[in-house]
């Protein structure tokens, strides 16, 4: 009995591990399954960085539209990249993490201009920051927010 | 230029559960939802003083983000402010 009270703090840390793990690599799963149905769908949305409309482009309405998305970092992930920074390289859980919420907040923001019926959305920003503060114990997460100008060509 | 901003947050149970939401990693939908009320709040703030000094559009928006303690964060939004006339093109 006293050996286990004595290992508490081990077998909470493990697991915290493998439940980050497995939930962890669950939801990438399953989020990355939805992203790519998505992204076919609404794979006729055109989407550039450019500034202007294409000059032979036609009389249009214009449109903000934006998307945003906030992703929490798994504490097995926390770890991993904690000890990689030890020795640096890499990151590829984090990678993954923000190109998921990239991913995201784009088809949010095309979501919501194929709402309107646009058929372009120019002028694309995408903007990363994190919400974790100064404190150790603060919440690990990022959020990304991509927004821009949704045209729609004017019927009348 | 016209801006307008909002500082906002989420009481603490949601902060709770995105403590634990930590642990399985995954996305914070208390917090997407918070960015999303934070972003149309500064958006309107912004053209309710565009409209204020006579402008009729808002050309060039741009959104700023940053955190200011744990739970709280401030979202930012500026653009210029122009009134449109009507110009008769190649007469």
């Amino acid at each position: 009995m006293n050996h286990i009270i004595d290992n508490l703090e081990l077998i909470i840390f493990l697991i915290l591990m493998s439940v980050g793990y497995t939930f962890g690599r669950y939801n990438e799963k399953r989020h990355f399954k939805s992203i790519l149905e998505r992204e076919q769908t609404l794979r006729t949305l055109l989407m550039f960085s450019e500034r202007r409309p294409p000059p032979q482009n036609g009389p249009v309405d214009c449109a903000l539209v934006a998307g945003s998305c906030v992703v929490a970092f798994d504490y097995f992930k926390n770890f991993v990249a904690g000890l990689r920074n030890l020795f640096g390289g890499r990151l590829s859980g984090y990678e993954l993490l923000l190109e998921r919420a990239r991913r995201e907040a784009i088809l949010r923001m095309k979501q919501e201009a194929a709402d309107l019926g646009a058929t372009m959305i120019i002028n694309v920003k995408i903007e990363t920051s994190s919400i974790s503060g100064e404190k150790k114990k603060a919440i690990g997460a990022v959020e990304v927010m991509a927004y821009g100008t949704a045209l729609t060509p004017r019927t009348s | 230029m016209v801006t307008g901003s909002t500082v906002r947050a989420k009481h603490a149970g949601k902060d709770i559960l995105a403590g634990f939401k930590n642990i399985f990693g995954g996305e914070l939908k208390a917090y997407t939802e918070l960015m999303q009320e934070a972003r149309e709040e500064a958006t309107q703030r912004m053209i309710a003083q565009a409209e204020a000094i006579g402008a009729t559009a808002v050309i060039n928006v741009r959104f700023a983000t940053s955190s200011i303690t744990t739970g709280a964060a401030e979202l930012f939004v500026y653009g210029t402010a122009v009134i449109l006339k009507e110009v008769n093109v190649g007469a």
